[in-house]
């Protein structure tokens, strides 16, 4: 929904990382994204195809990593990864408590970009 | 043949924006100016609930409200027709507000004479979700209507969200809605959320919620 915006301002910090690193272009950019977030890389990717046209990005393939959602829970302090699906039901696999609180899953970063 | 490069770059794609939100939290600790959030799906009831809870608040407060109504100015005039400064915010087709969009609204308000500014976010459950707007509180409306699987499908906005409005509680008769399922989804994902159930149409249940208020807004501003 708002892939476009979020579009702009990842071509925006790509471009800017690029600039005074003498690159001719950029070919790959790098991204982790929280498994919260509702993105669509497939549009993402076609409305950067569009916006980067006459950058230096243009042409360049987005890479996302999903970075999985992660619970901590209170009762027992232990970690676990759980599916966007599974929040109904976000026991703790060790004891199964359901007091728990988010630790990530909301990231947004580039985090780095292959250039030539 | 050109090497390809590794260059680092690690920079949040949202950090320009929690920026600019702290910075306009800052700015409205200065005005002692309260400044809510109001996001919903459209049609779940925002302007309506706007306007019965500031009927339910103290005389004594300034009011002003923020409207970020996509394409027209309906929503500003019902506001103001209320008696209630209102601005429109042009948000240009996007699917909501960010921090530096919300700020530059506010400078068309006398903030040193507000106490309370609401913000109609742009109605939907996904995008407002993830950007700070720089308000003190974040509060949703779910209407009945839409149903208690909520929480499942827009799991971010029941996350980000300090108070959930539960709206048109006058359908629960005709409708399969399962308040003690949603509630149960709800805490689940954001034990700490303050839940009340309202009817905007009839007033029912706008009181509690509005001495809620209330009191955050006395809270704020006494800071
Ligand atoms: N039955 C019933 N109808 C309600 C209630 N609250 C709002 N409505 C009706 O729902 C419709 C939409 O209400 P609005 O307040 O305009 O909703 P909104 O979220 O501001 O809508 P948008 O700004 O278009 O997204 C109107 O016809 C309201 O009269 C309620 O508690 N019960
Ligand atoms: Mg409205
Ligand atoms: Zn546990």
């Amino acid at each position: 929904m708002h892939e476009l915006q979020v579009t702009e301002r990842i071509l925006n910090i790509a471009v800017k990382h690029a600039s005074g690193h003498d690159v001719s272009k950029i070919v790959r950019i790098h991204l982790k994204i929280g498994e919260l977030s509702d993105l669509e890389d497939e549009w993402i990717q076609r409305y950067f195809d569009y916006l980067s046209e006459g950058t230096l990005a243009e042409g360049a393939e987005l890479a996302i990593e999903w970075a999985p959602i992660v619970l901590g829970c209170e009762a027992c302090g232990s970690r676990y990864e759980i599916r966007r699906e599974a929040l109904a039901s976000p026991e703790c696999p060790k004891c199964g408590e359901n007091d728990c609180r988010l630790i990530s899953g909301r990231e947004y970063l580039v985090k780095n970009i292959e250039v030539i | 043949m050109d090497e390809v490069r590794l260059i680092e770059v690690k920079q949040d794609i949202h950090a320009d924006n929690e920026r600019a939100a702290e910075e306009l939290r800052a700015r409205l600790a200065d005005t002692k100016t309260f400044l809510l959030n109001l996001m919903s799906s459209p049609g779940a009831g925002k302007t309506t609930t706007i306007l019965k809870t500031l009927e339910q608040m103290p005389e004594s407060l300034e009011v002003g409200v923020l409207e970020a109504d996509i394409d027209s100015m309906v929503d500003a005039e019902r506001i103001a027709s209320a008696g209630i400064s209102a601005i429109q915010l042009r948000t240009g087709g996007f699917c909501h507000l960010d921090a530096a969009m919300v700020s530059k609204g506010l400078d068309a308000l006398d903030l040193d004479a507000l106490d309370l500014v609401i913000i109609e976010n742009v109605g939907n459950l996904v995008c407002p979700a993830e950007f700070d707007t720089g308000a003190v509180r974040n509060a949703m409306i779910l209407s009945v209507p839409e149903g208690d699987d909520k929480p499942l499908k827009y799991p971010l906005m029941f996350t980000v969200c300090d108070v959930l409005l539960v709206n048109k509680i006058d359908y629960m008769e005709l409708s399969d809605f399962d308040m003690g399922v949603m509630l149960e989804r709800v805490e689940r994902l954001n034990p700490e959320i303050e839940i009340f159930e309202i009817s905007a149409k009839t007033g029912w249940g706008v009181k509690e919620w509005a001495a809620w208020l209330s009191r955050e807004v006395a809270g704020f501003i006494a800071d």
